[in-house]
């Protein structure tokens, strides 16, 4: 027993949960014979890769696992003199938002989006409190300002759509601290959220705890996260823990060999340090002029009328060279993924673009050659595979379209590039879904790869993927580069990936670019004021180094929708050295 | 010829199968099949006080109210309501998926109008049209057939469309843009295929439905005329001896549901095969 360590008994001890699944194939263990405690007052972060079982032990302990489907063959949860897995519903629903809460990583699809904020924080109190009403609704107020949500009154007649993310997920904390529960389960609560909103929400979770006493089991799949906000951590795989421990303890020194593999994975972040060297002048291969890109958006009616306008991209010019890699960083909204979409006229655009002096026509002809120089590699490559083809069809496709090869050819071709992307031939007739993320995001590049184009734009390409398999998706693009020459347009949220991949940064904030130069400058010498709070704001995989809890920044990501009468003002950019371009304003 | 013979392998989609089978032989080759003419009034049909019979060993499936062999009735009424429920429907079907994916795929004016169009449609009595038709062409079967496909592909075409809108908004639309695929194909190689369990799921219980559709316009004289028999028009004429004569009712309205039951199961058959992810699942 480790009674000695651990003076009081603990506040949740559960042993030897498991848990099955049904599937086709029968019942599928997804949590083996996992044990941990949780101590009054402390985070217990409980870590692993998707598919490690961290959500359904959440679930199991809220008595939240689907049904049918789930069920909790073995193990024991003590909590407060009583075993939750044995309780009865009726019991459980008592517990559940009362001495134990739960928060969820999409804060949109966890509120009810046809109640106001207030009405759906005055349930719980009323619910397990026994509040009256309006005794209910002064503690919302309470509760509202604990967040730190400003004019609590006006925020709790509004509805969840009219929040920002941030804003939402801080209302979804206080609805879960709202009956001062013993214990907050946070499953992935940040993973949804921009940088700055994370670390902002990240300290919120640690004040509340200061203030309260409450217990958090954080799950999470980030490092970063962990190493910033948690006391212990378990760390599981594949439905068992393989390592539990202080965290301090646990990145200093891992016992484990699956854990010191997922820390070497975890790419670090290092202030530009390790970035690559910026590549030698050269004439640039692709040449961006004042793009613009602007949405309308319409109210209802028969003829709908422009009510606002989304001003996604403005004005934003660069370069990219052969073989280059150019990041562009920015938080949700700031245009980065338009930018790279009104390259490949998907949307539509103004401005100049030029392929090595050539400027890139509009019409249909035009732009159906242009696919052929650049091509595109999304964020999750399960929505963007169509799940009805096989995957050979589906990387034969763009020599049927552009109608390059025929025949053999073609399955030749295919043969070739499945090879080159480390997938073997056999694999050519499944479907997508046989696959597992990895595997399909290098479905995905063989494709961009098919018509040879010397630009690609990778979109999040990697932030969907587990951070193992990150490492290899970002290895194979670089051998790429560098047997093919390809050039990348990186567009990423991600710093740490950021410094390690692009030999460039162009830092976008509401439609424009702030700060541009070479990576190791850029990161390690921010000069514009939003790429500070960005880079202050990246959690650090390192517990000794922890930052977030003291320095988190400030304010909300800003929104790009304005009126139609919007005049925009437009920043110039000025060198001050190197190649390191800032906004003057 | 796979999509065949994984249907085959289907014990619930074959048994729908043979049941379409049996009615379409019934239909084609009913003059021979049938034991009596479908309009001869027996002498022996009707009981001493004028109703109709139950079923005996003569006549199987029992008589009308006016002497005919019900059973002789349905074999040659499988004739109009195929002709209705699979021609009709499958225009409807036809006409409506193209409308609602070429409008949710194209959006912006050209979509508009197209719904804007289809809207229309809806609100315009299918009454009043089949009787223009009727009155400028002879009333025959074929009237019921346009009027059935011009009234019944507005459903089709606006669930199609809000489909299409959604499927559309989907990545790996965006991703065939990209690649540089144009609307053709993405329309019939990646919107289409997608669409076939809605298209499927209405397209079966059209069958039903328009059968009885087909019905109340004979009624009205303008699809088949009397005393050609037609199941729809069975059930309608005889509803009022259901409580007497329950099996007049009971009979055709069986095949009706049969028809469309059989078509369901190749429906959900065809759906669970068409999609790859379910495979190997059944």
């Amino acid at each position: 027993m480790a009674a000695a360590k651990t003076p009081a008994t603990p506040l949740l001890r559960v042993e030897g949960l498991s848990v099955d699944f049904a599937s086709p194939r029968g019942a599928v263990r997804v949590v083996e014979d996992l044990s941990f405690h949780l101590n009054a007052g402390e985070t217990l972060c409980i870590a692993g890769e998707s598919g490690s079982g961290k959500s359904v032990t959440a679930l199991s302990l809220m008595g939240l696992l689907p049904k049918p489907g789930g069920r909790i063959v073995a193990g024991t949860a003590l909590f407060d003199g009583a075993d939750l897995f044995m309780l009865p519903e009726r019991r459980m629903a008592q517990i559940r938002g009362h001495q134990m809460a739960m928060i969820f990583q999409e804060p949109m699809t966890s509120l009810n989006p046809i109640l106001t904020v207030g009405r759906q924080l005055i349930e719980g109190p009323m619910r397990h409190l026994g509040l009256s009403r309006a005794v209910a609704a002064q503690r919302a107020v309470e509760m509202m300002d604990a967040v730190r949500i400003a004019e609590p009154k006006r925020r709790l007649k509004q509805y969840p759509h009219e929040l920002s993310g941030g804003m939402r997920q801080r209302v979804m904390i206080a609805m879960a601290m709202s009956c001062h529960p013993k214990i907050l389960i946070a499953d992935e609560p940040t993973t949804a959220l921009d940088v700055t909103v994370q670390a902002q929400i990240l300290k919120l979770m640690q004040d509340l705890q200061r203030e309260t006493g409450t217990a958090i089991i954080l799950i999470t799949h980030d490092m970063g996260v962990v190493a910033e906000a948690a006391d212990r951590a378990v760390i599981m795989r594949r439905g068992r823990a393989v390592e539990t421990g202080p965290v301090s303890r646990i990145f200093a020194r891992q016992e484990h060999d699956y854990t010191k593999a997922l820390l070497a994975a975890v790419p670090k972040f290092a202030n530009g340090e390790r970035a690559p060297e910026p590549l030698p002048d050269e004439v640039p291969l692709l040449d961006v002029r004042d793009l613009i890109v602007r949405f309308d958006v319409r109210g209802g009616g028969l003829i709908p009328r422009v009510t606002q306008r989304v001003h996604a991209v403005e004005k934003i010019s660069f370069d990219l060279k052969p073989g280059e890699t150019l990041a562009l960083v920015g938080e949700s909204g700031c245009g980065k993924s338009t930018t790279g979409k009104a390259l490949l006229r998907l949307v539509p655009s103004h401005g100049a673009v030029e392929l090595r002096g050539t400027a890139l026509g509009r019409s249909t002809r035009d732009v159906k050659a242009w696919r052929r120089h650049m091509q595109m590699i999304f964020q999750d490559p399960m929505a963007s595979l169509d799940p009805r083809m096989t995957v050979g069809e589906l990387v034969a496709e763009p020599l049927v379209i552009h109608g390059i090869a025929s025949g053999s050819e073609i399955k030749h071709r295919v043969a070739k590039l499945f090879d080159r992307v480390g997938l073997t031939t056999e694999q050519m007739s499944r479907y997508p879904h046989e696959f597992s993320g990895g595997q399909r995001q290098r479905i995905c590049i063989a494709r961009a790869l098919t018509l040879g184009p010397q630009i690609i734009v990778a979109d999040e390409c990697v932030s969907a993927l587990d951070v193992s398999i990150q490492a290899q998706i970002l290895e194979l693009l670089k051998e790429l580069q560098d047997e093919l020459g390809v050039a990348y347009l990186f567009i990423s949220h991600d710093m740490a990936v950021v410094e390690q991949v692009s030999h460039r940064v162009a830092v976008m904030y509401l439609g424009q670019i702030v700060e541009m130069g070479p990576t190791r400058s850029v990161l390690g010498d921010p000069r514009h004021p939003y790429t500070r709070k960005l880079l202050s704001a990246v959690p650090i995989a390192d517990p000794a180094r922890r930052h977030l809890a003291r320095e988190a920044p400030e304010g909300e990501v800003p929104s790009p929708f304005r009126p139609v009468d919007y005049e925009p003002s437009y920043v110039t950019l000025q060198d001050v050295g190197g190649g390191h371009f800032v906004s003057a304003a | 010829m796979a999509v065949l013979k994984a249907l085959f392998q289907r014990k619930l989609a074959l048994l729908g199968l043979i049941v379409i089978l049996a009615f379409v032989i019934l239909a084609l080759f009913a003059p021979w099949i049938a034991p009596y003419p479908f309009d001869e009034m027996h002498k022996d049909g009707l009981t001493d006080f004028g109703s109709p019979l139950p079923p005996s060993a003569k006549y199987w499936l029992g008589t009308d109210t006016l002497g005919r062999d019900l059973l002789s009735r349905l074999i040659f009424g499988a004739q109009a309501t195929l002709i209705v429920a699979i021609i009709a429907n499958t225009i409807a079907v036809a006409i409506g998926t193209l409308v609602g994916v070429t409008a949710g795929y194209l959006r912006g004016p050209g979509g508009s109008a197209l719904m804007r169009f289809t809207d229309l449609m809806t609100a315009f009595p299918a009454l009043l049209l089949a009787i223009l038709l009727a009155a400028m062409f002879n009333p025959s079967l074929w009237i019921v057939v346009i009027v059935i496909a011009m009234v019944n592909w507005v459903q089709v075409a606006r669930v199609t469309y809000t489909e299409t809108i959604s499927l559309s908004e989907r990545e790996f639309i965006t991703a065939e843009r990209s690649l540089g695929a144009g609307a053709p194909r993405i329309l019939f190689r990646h919107l289409l295929p997608h669409l076939v369990p809605t298209i499927t799921v209405y397209a079966t219980l059209g069958i039903a439905t328009t059968s009885l559709t087909e019905a109340t316009l004979s009624f009205l004289g303008i699809g088949v005329q009397p005393p050609t028999p037609s199941w729809g028009n069975m059930v309608n004429e005889n509803q009022t001896y259901f409580e007497v004569a329950p099996w007049l009712v009971f009979f055709p309205s069986g095949c009706i549901a049969l028809l469309a039951l059989s078509f369901n199961l190749i429906g959900d058959a065809l759906r669970d095969i068409l999609d790859p992810t379910l495979r190997g699942r059944h």
